[in-house]
C-alpha cells in the first residue's frame, strides 16, 4: 500500500467547513474549526479522544447544527435542517456504530429513503433485491440482499453501510473510523472501493486512528487538538511524528500535584488475564501509595479490564490476586468486601443515584453497616455525608439536595466519597475528570494523590495524556486489547506513549 | 449467489410466515372442534355474527398495528370509539335525513382529532406513548360522559338506512365486513409496499438510526397517530350503526382486546415487525374464541385467561422466532 498522490486542485471545494464552533452546555466541543474538501481528494481528520473529530461528523451529517460558523457545498452556504437535507445535498455517513434497521432485509437498509418505484408508487421489490445485489458485487462481498440486518457482523453491517453510501449515489463520503473493526482482507477491499469512489470525483473524509492507512489513502489531512484547528496539509507533507507531536503538542502544565509517596506491598496483581474477542494476555501489578494509570486509546480495553477484576465482567483465562489472595471471579460483592472501589466511567448511569439525595449517595454502599436493627437512621447518614463531603471539600447547598443538582465536578466528589466512605485498600477510578472543569479537575487530582500519599494503591483509566502523565508513577498503555508499553514517570512522554498507543514503534 | 442465497431465503421466509400461519392452525383447530361438537357453530347465521364482531375489532386492529409497528402503543382506542358513536348516533338521530357517507366522514375526523392530539403529545411533548395515551383514554371518555349527561341514543331514534346499513349486504357480504377488509387490506398493502409504511417499520426497529438515516420521524409518528385514530372512529360509526343504542360507556375496555388482537396476530411488542394481515388475524381468532366459548357452554370468564395465555404464547413465539433466525443466520455465516 502506497501514497497515492491525488491531483491538486485548487478550485472551489466540494465541501467547506467555515470557522465552526459547536459547544454542549459549558463545554466547547469544536471552536473555530475550518478545513475544505476536494473532488477526487481523500482528506483524513486525525486528534485524540475528545478532540471534536465526532463532533465535525455529526456537524456535516446534519444531526447538529453549528452554533457559529458555516458549512458550504460547492461554495453556497447551506443550513442542515436535519439528517435529510444533508444526505440531499449528497453527503453519506458512516458512523462508527453502524445504524442498520435489524427487523429490515439487507436489500431494503441499501434503498432506505430511496426505493426504486413502480408506476404505482408502490416499492419496486425486483429492482430493490438486484441494485442491492449490484452493490454488492462490486463490493465484491457475499450478503444475502434478503435477509434481516439482524445477525449481521460488524465488519458485514460495515459493508452494507457502504452499499448504502454508493447507492445513494453520494458525492460527498464521510467514514468515522469505519476500519475499527474490519480485518486486514476486508480493509483492502474496503480501501479499493474507495479509491475507486474517489477516483470518479467523490470528496472523502476518513476518520483513524491507524496511520499507516491514512498515508496509504488520504492527499490532505487536518489535525484538531481540543477542538480547535491545528493545521490543514498535504498528508505527503507531514511524517507521522509530525502528526503525533501537532496532535497532543501542550504543555504539561503544573496542574498535577502528584506527591511522592512512599510504596508499599503488592495490593493487586493481575496475571494473564483474557476475555475472547475483548483482551488477551493483561499482566500488572499495582502497590499500596501508587497510582497506575491504564492509558490507550477509546475501545483499547482498558474499561473492561478493570470492569473484568473488580468482577463487573467475566473473564475467561488468567487470575487475580487481591491482598495476596486469590479473588473471586465475577463478583462484585467479593471484591467490595475485600477492599476495592470502582468509581465508574458514567457517573450519571452508573455511579450515582441522580434523584436521591447526596447523603443517601453518600452512603448507599453503607447503609447495612450504618444501620440499627435494620433501620436507617437519618441522623448517622448525615453525620457519615458530613465528615466526607467536607474531607473532599464538596461545594453544595444542602445535603438533602439531589445529587443532579450539583456540578460535574462535585458530583464526580460525591462518588469518590461514597466509595471512600467504605475504607477501600484499592480504588480503581475510570475517567475520573471526564466533563469536568479545569479548576475542579486540579481538586480531584489533589484529592487522588494525597490518598495514594496515605496508602492507598490507584488504578486510573484516563484518555487524558496530561492527566496521566501528570499523575501516575506507572503507566501501562493497551491497543487493541493487549499490553502495547509499560513505562515509568521517567520514561514517559506524550509521544512515546501515543505511538504506543497506537501501534507505533516506542523509541525511547 | 444461487444456491448459497436461495437456499436460507425459503427457510427465512418460511420462518417470519410461520406467526400467520400459527394462528391459521388456531383457527381451523378451534373452528373443526367447535363444529364437531355442535354443528350448528358453522350455520350461516353463527359465522354471519362472528364475522359482524370481528369486524369492528380488525379496523382498529389495523390501525393498532401500525401504532405498534413504530414502537408505540394507542390505549386511547376504546375510547375514541365511543366519542365517535355517541358524537355520530346524536348526529344522525338530530338530522335523520343525513347519508351514511357524512356518518362515516364525521367519523373519522373526530377519530382523526383524537389522534393528532395524541401524536402531538407523543412526538413533541416527549411523553412515552403508554402514557399519553392513557391519559387520553380517560380524556375521552370523559368528554363523552359529561356531553351526554346520562342520556343514551336509542335505535328507535335513529334513522333507518343507518341501522339496516350493519346488515345490508353486497354479493351477500355485509358491509361492515367488506369495509374491515377494505380497510386491513388497504393499511397492509400501504405497510408492505410504500415507502411511508417501511419507514415506519424503520422508525421501530431502530429510532436511532431512523432519524439518522433522515426520515421524516415527526410527520410519520404523526400520521400513524392519526390513522389509529381515524379507524377507531370508523369503528364508532360501524359500532353505533350496528348495536342502534348509544351511551357514554361504549366500547370501554375495547383498547385492551385490539392490543391483544395485534399481539396475538405476531406484531412486535418492541416495533419493527408483524404484519396488519396478521393483526386482522388475530381479531378474528379473539372473536372466533369467544363465540366457540358461547357455542362449547364454557364459562365465559375462561375466555380472559385464553386470551392471557394467548398473548403470552405470542410474544414466547417471538422470541423463539427471533432466536432462531438469528442462529440460522450465523450458521450460515461460519460456511462463507
Amino acid at each position: 500500500m502506497t501514497a497515492t498522490p491525488g491531483p491538486s486542485r485548487p478550485g472551489p471545494a466540494k465541501l467547506e467547513v467555515r470557522d465552526v464552533t459547536k459547544s454542549f452546555g459549558a463545554v466547547a466541543a469544536v471552536q473555530g474549526v475550518s478545513f475544505p474538501l476536494y473532488a477526487g481528494e481523500a482528506h483524513a481528520l486525525v486528534g485524540e479522544n475528545g478532540a471534536g473529530k465526532s463532533t465535525i461528523v455529526k456537524m456535516l451529517a446534519g444531526v447538529h447544527r453549528p452554533d457559529t460558523g458555516t458549512l458550504a457545498v460547492d461554495g453556497a452556504e447551506v443550513e442542515f435542517a436535519g439528517p435529510a437535507d444533508a444526505k440531499a445535498a449528497g453527503i453519506a455517513v458512516i458512523y462508527q456504530e453502524p445504524t442498520l434497521f435489524p427487523d429490515l432485509s439487507v436489500a431494503e437498509n441499501i434503498a432506505m429513503g430511496n426505493q426504486p418505484l413502480t408506476r404505482l408508487r408502490q416499492i419496486d421489490r425486483k429492482a430493490m433485491h438486484a441494485n442491492a445485489a449490484r452493490l454488492f458485487t462490486r463490493l465484491g462481498v457475499h450478503i444475502d440482499p434478503d435477509r434481516p440486518a439482524r445477525g449481521l457482523s460488524i465488519a458485514d453491517q460495515q459493508l452494507v453501510e457502504i452499499a448504502k453510501a454508493l447507492s445513494s449515489e453520494a458525492r460527498v463520503l464521510i467514514m468515522d473510523e469505519p476500519t475499527a473493526a474490519l480485518s486486514g482482507v476486508e480493509v483492502d477491499r474496503l480501501f479499493a472501493v474507495t479509491r475507486a469512489l474517489r477516483d470518479e470525483g467523490a470528496a472523502i473524509m476518513f476518520i483513524s486512528h491507524r496511520f499507516e492507512e491514512i498515508t496509504a489513502l488520504c492527499q490532505r489531512v487536518t489535525i484538531m487538538r481540543d477542538g480547535r484547528h491545528v493545521c490543514t496539509e498535504p498528508v505527503a507533507d507531514l511524517s507521522v511524528d509530525d502528526m503525533i507531536r501537532r496532535m497532543v503538542g501542550r504543555d504539561l502544565s503544573a496542574l498535577f500535584p502528584k506527591q511522592d509517596t512512599e510504596i508499599g506491598e503488592t495490593v493487586l496483581e493481575v496475571e494473564g488475564l483474557g476475555r475472547e474477542g475483548v483482551f488477551r494476555d493483561v499482566s500488572f501489578t499495582v502497590r499500596a501509595g501508587e497510582i497506575v494509570a491504564l492509558a490507550g486509546l477509546v475501545g483499547a480495553g482498558r474499561s473492561e479490564v478493570m470492569q473484568a477484576v473488580f468482577g463487573v465482567d467475566r473473564y475467561d483465562t488468567g487470575s487475580v490476586r487481591f491482598l495476596g489472595k486469590p479473588l473471586k471471579a465475577g463478583s462484585p460483592r467479593a471484591a467490595m468486601a475485600a477492599g476495592m472501589a470502582l468509581v465508574p466511567e458514567d457517573r450519571r448511569q452508573q455511579g450515582l443515584v441522580m434523584d436521591l439525595s447526596i447523603e443517601r449517595n453518600v452512603t448507599l454502599p453503607r447503609s447495612r453497616a450504618l444501620a440499627r436493627l435494620g433501620l436507617l437512621f437519618g441522623a448517622a447518614e448525615r453525620r457519615e455525608a458530613t465528615s466526607w463531603t467536607s474531607q473532599l471539600q464538596t461545594k453544595l447547598g444542602r445535603l438533602s439536595d439531589p445529587v443532579g443538582t450539583l456540578s460535574g465536578g462535585n458530583q464526580q466528589k460525591v462518588v469518590l466519597a461514597k466509595w471512600l466512605a467504605t475504607d477501600p485498600k484499592l480504588l480503581i477510578v475510570d475517567e475520573p475528570t471526564r466533563g469536568i472543569d479545569v479548576g475542579t479537575k486540579a481538586e480531584v487530582h489533589r484529592l487522588m494523590s494525597s490518598l495514594a500519599a496515605r496508602g492507598l494503591a490507584v488504578v486510573m483509566v484516563s484518555s487524558e495524556l496530561p492527566e496521566v502523565l501528570g499523575m501516575a508513577d506507572r503507566i501501562i498503555v493497551l491497543r487493541e486489547g493487549h499490553v502495547a508499553a509499560r513505562l515509568t514517570r521517567a520514561e514517559a512522554t506524550e509521544e512515546n506513549v501515543m505511538y504506543a498507543a497506537m501501534g507505533q514503534q516506542v523509541t525511547t | 449467489m444461487t444456491a448459497t442465497a436461495t437456499a436460507p431465503r425459503h427457510l427465512l421466509s418460511g420462518l417470519v410466515k410461520v406467526r400467520e400461519l400459527g394462528i391459521i392452525l388456531a383457527l381451523v383447530l378451534l373452528v373443526g372442534y367447535t363444529a364437531a361438537s355442535n354443528p350448528r357453530f358453522l350455520s350461516g347465521q353463527s359465522i354471519r355474527d362472528i364475522l359482524l364482531n370481528t369486524a369492528i375489532l380488525a379496523v382498529m386492529a389495523a390501525g393498532q398495528a401500525v401504532v405498534v409497528i413504530t414502537r408505540n402503543i394507542d390505549l386511547s382506542v376504546g375510547s375514541v370509539l365511543g366519542l365517535s358513536a355517541f358524537t355520530v348516533a346524536t348526529m344522525m338521530s338530530d338530522n335523520p335525513g343525513l347519508p351514511m357517507v357524512v356518518a362515516i366522514l364525521v367519523g373519522l375526523a373526530v377519530g382523526g382529532a383524537a389522534g393528532v392530539l395524541n401524536g402531538v403529545l407523543v412526538r413533541y411533548g416527549r411523553v412515552p406513548a403508554l402514557v399519553v395515551t392513557l391519559g387520553t383514554l380517560y380524556m375521552f371518555r370523559g368528554v363523552t360522559y359529561s356531553w351526554a349527561g346520562g342520556q343514551q341514543v336509542n335505535a328507535d331514534e335513529l334513522p333507518r338506512h343507518f341501522l339496516t346499513f350493519a346488515n345490508d349486504a353486497v354479493l351477500g357480504i355485509p358491509w361492515l365486513v367488506l369495509i374491515a377488509l377494505v380497510v386491513v387490506g388497504g393499511v397492509a398493502l400501504l405497510m408492505r409496499n410504500y415507502r411511508v409504511g417501511r419507514e415506519l417499520y424503520a422508525m421501530g426497529s431502530s429510532p436511532q438510526a431512523a432519524e439518522l438515516a433522515g426520515i421524516k420521524v415527526a410527520r410519520n409518528l404523526l400520521g400513524a397517530f392519526i390513522l389509529s385514530g381515524a379507524l377507531a372512529g370508523l369503528a364508532g360509526v360501524l359500532f353505533a350503526a350496528r348495536f342502534g343504542t348509544v351511551d357514554a360507556a361504549a366500547g370501554t375496555g375495547l383498547e385492551l382486546n385490539v392490543v391483544a388482537a395485534v399481539v396475538v396476530g405476531g406484531v412486535a411488542v418492541f416495533g419493527g415487525s408483524g404484519t396488519v394481515w396478521g393483526a386482522g388475524l388475530g381479531a378474528l381468532l379473539l372473536t372466533v374464541i369467544g363465540s366457540s366459548l358461547t357455542v362449547l357452554d364454557i364459562n365465559q370468564f375462561w375466555q380472559q385467561a385464553i386470551v392471557g395465555a394467548l398473548i403470552i404464547l405470542a410474544i414466547c413465539a417471538d422470541r423463539l422466532v427471533a432466536v432462531r433466525i438469528a442462529r440460522s443466520l450465523r450458521k450460515k455465516d461460519s460456511h462463507v
